[in-house]
């Protein structure tokens, strides 16, 4: 049941928007996440829709499998939008109540700030669904390479980022093993209150992170069996290169969100 | 022939500390183990759980440094801190777990992991996993993911990984253990291949004995010293001593051992079933 947990929610199709360069879509991104907060009318926020309809139609994802990615938000958008709704203060009061104020402004502030929230959730789920985890690993230590200068770890973060990408599935499998044993030994995870659940947890814990650090240390001696030195002098398998779509994307991507901001 | 690994006197020993840092015990893992072997051996090392088997194989490419004794691998003194990476460039390592030294997400960019180390460049790098791959077999899993595959099929994906780092020589530390008996077989082929067609030398440190009758030479460990050494028909004909270790021999030639002493005369060197059945026959 655990191992069907997908980590990184790809959608493994071929669209000229998988085959872009991973730095070219983190970076765009970045862009649009930026951009969605400096936009504050509603035509700015109906062109960016637009785009992203766009987007999506080329990446060839259905629409409902990137729409599931909001269920998961409804709640904290609900408090939000209820939160703006109800404490902002604005002139054109519709009701007052105790320290609530019900007003137009709120009322057009809120639902800003849902549409804000939704286009941020799709626009950036778009990377992950396009980008397989590997490539969008790649991507991130690429674009951290220069900030080495200042000691960031690049090469190490995307390092420890791919490791877990590859151990997680293991840990689940292993986590699944030690509750099946425990309850084959009278274990007992489904009934009681939520602090007997959780102290249930503990038996699975201990040996869950004893076999994650033996783990890692066979991991450690194995890689460095295999000449592993650091980042320092490394080559790859596949580098990542920028084509002409990148750079057309990119253009087009300034273009649009510039356009957007200045409207 | 030319020597890869020549070792004498090694010693090594495990401490246990209590939480002051002083030492509650000692284990004397290697006990003055004294190998030589050639390049383009293959040699299998027997030995039952403590004997400093795998001890000794994880001298041989530094992952330990022996307190006494004398170690050349490769040439290289391995007490001198600046040779250990240059010999793990030449002596690869196959572990037990195979989840465990698997490390990137995708088969070729595993096997591809330690070209990458040795600073490659990209379009060599591109030829050698693809002739390693191609090598063990797994070409057709190239693209896919680690957790997709069986034991053996992992197992082989982490020779790939050595094969691609080009060795003289590679060890085996117990790689077999874990696998179910189709994984071993595959394991054991990959191995002999490697060893007839490369002539890459090759160390397998094992405690099933029909993978040591495969070897050129076997070497059977015990309290971390050299205790029988010889061909496999050599060593398994001293039922008595190694029994008394603790150890197996191949269950023909107990047999055989067994009929001999009830009277029978009968070559006491057979190693395998069919050698058993023919010998029997011809005592018609």
């Amino acid at each position: 049941m655990l191992r069907d947990i997908t980590i990184g929610q790809y959608y493994p199709v071929k669209s000229c928007i998988h085959s872009l360069d991973p730095r070219t879509k983190i970076i765009l991104v970045f862009m649009y996440i930026v951009a969605i907060f400096l936009i504050d009318t509603f035509v700015g926020y109906g062109v960016i829709v637009g785009v992203l309809a766009v987007v999506i139609k080329l990446s060839k994802v259905p629409l409902k499998f990137i729409l599931k990615g909001l269920k998961s938000i409804v709640f904290i958008l609900a408090f939000t939008m209820a939160l703006n709704m109800f404490l902002v203060n604005g002139e054109t009061v519709i009701f007052r109540f105790w320290i609530f104020t019900l007003s137009v402004e709120g009322i057009i502030l809120a639902v800003k700030m849902g549409i804000r929230l939704i286009l941020l959730i799709v626009g950036s789920s778009l990377l992950t669904l396009t980008t397989s985890p590997i490539r969008l690993t790649d991507g991130i230590e690429s674009l951290l390479n220069p900030l080495k200068v200042i000691k960031v770890p690049a090469h190490e973060i995307a390092m420890m980022m791919s490791i877990a990408l590859r151990f997680i599935p293991i840990l689940l499998e292993e986590t699944d093993k030690i509750m099946k044993a425990q309850t084959a030994r009278g274990a007992d995870f489904e009934t009681g209150s939520i602090v007997k659940r959780a102290k249930a947890m503990v038996p699975i814990l201990i040996p869950l992170f004893v076999s994650a650090f033996m783990r890692a240390e066979d991991l450690a001696m194995a890689m460095e069996a295999r000449c592993y030195r650091g980042g320092e002098g490394r080559t790859k398998l596949n580098n990542l290169k920028f084509h002409q779509a990148d750079f057309i994307a990119l253009a087009l991507g300034v273009i649009f969100i510039g356009l957007c901001v200045y409207t | 022939m030319r020597l890869i690994i020549e070792a004498k006197d090694l010693v090594h020993e495990y401490y246990t500390e209590d939480e002051e840092g002083k030492v509650e015990s000692k284990v004397r893992a290697l006990d003055g183990l004294s190998v030589k072997v050639d390049e383009g051996e293959f040699l299998v090392i027997l030995g039952h759980n403590g004997s400093g088997k795998s001890t000794f194989a994880k001298h041989l490419n530094g992952i330990l440094i022996a307190k006494e004794g004398v170690l050349v691998v490769d040439r290289l003194d391995m007490a001198k801190g600046e040779n250990v990476w240059k010999v793990r460039e030449n002596v690869g390592m196959v572990f037990q777990n195979p989840d465990n030294q698997i490390v990137a997400t995708i088969v070729e960019e595993d096997v591809a992991f330690g070209v990458e180390n040795l600073g490659v460049p990209a379009d060599e790098i591109r030829k050698r996993v693809d002739g390693a791959l191609d090598t063990v077999g797994m070409s057709e899993f190239k693209r896919m993911s680690p957790n997709q595959l069986s034991g053996g099929q992992k197992q082989r994906i982490a020779i790939a990984g050595i094969i691609a780092m080009q060795p003289k020589c590679i060890i085996f530390d117990e790689s077999t253990a874990m696998l179910d008996p189709i994984g071993r077989r595959q394991v054991m082929d990959t191995m002999t291949m490697l060893n007839k067609e490369f002539g890459i030398t090759i160390i397998h440190i094992t405690h099933y004995m029909e993978e040591a009758i495969l070897a050129d030479r076997i070497i059977v460990m015990d309290k971390g010293k050299v205790y029988l050494e010889g061909t496999p028909r050599e060593v398994f004909k001293n039922v008595e001593d190694i029994r008394a270790i603790g150890l197996d021999v191949p269950d023909a030639t107990y047999l055989v051992y067994l009929l001999n002493k009830r009277g029978l005369r009968i070559d006491p060197s057979i190693l395998t079933t069919e050698e058993a059945v023919q010998a029997l026959l011809k005592l018609r």
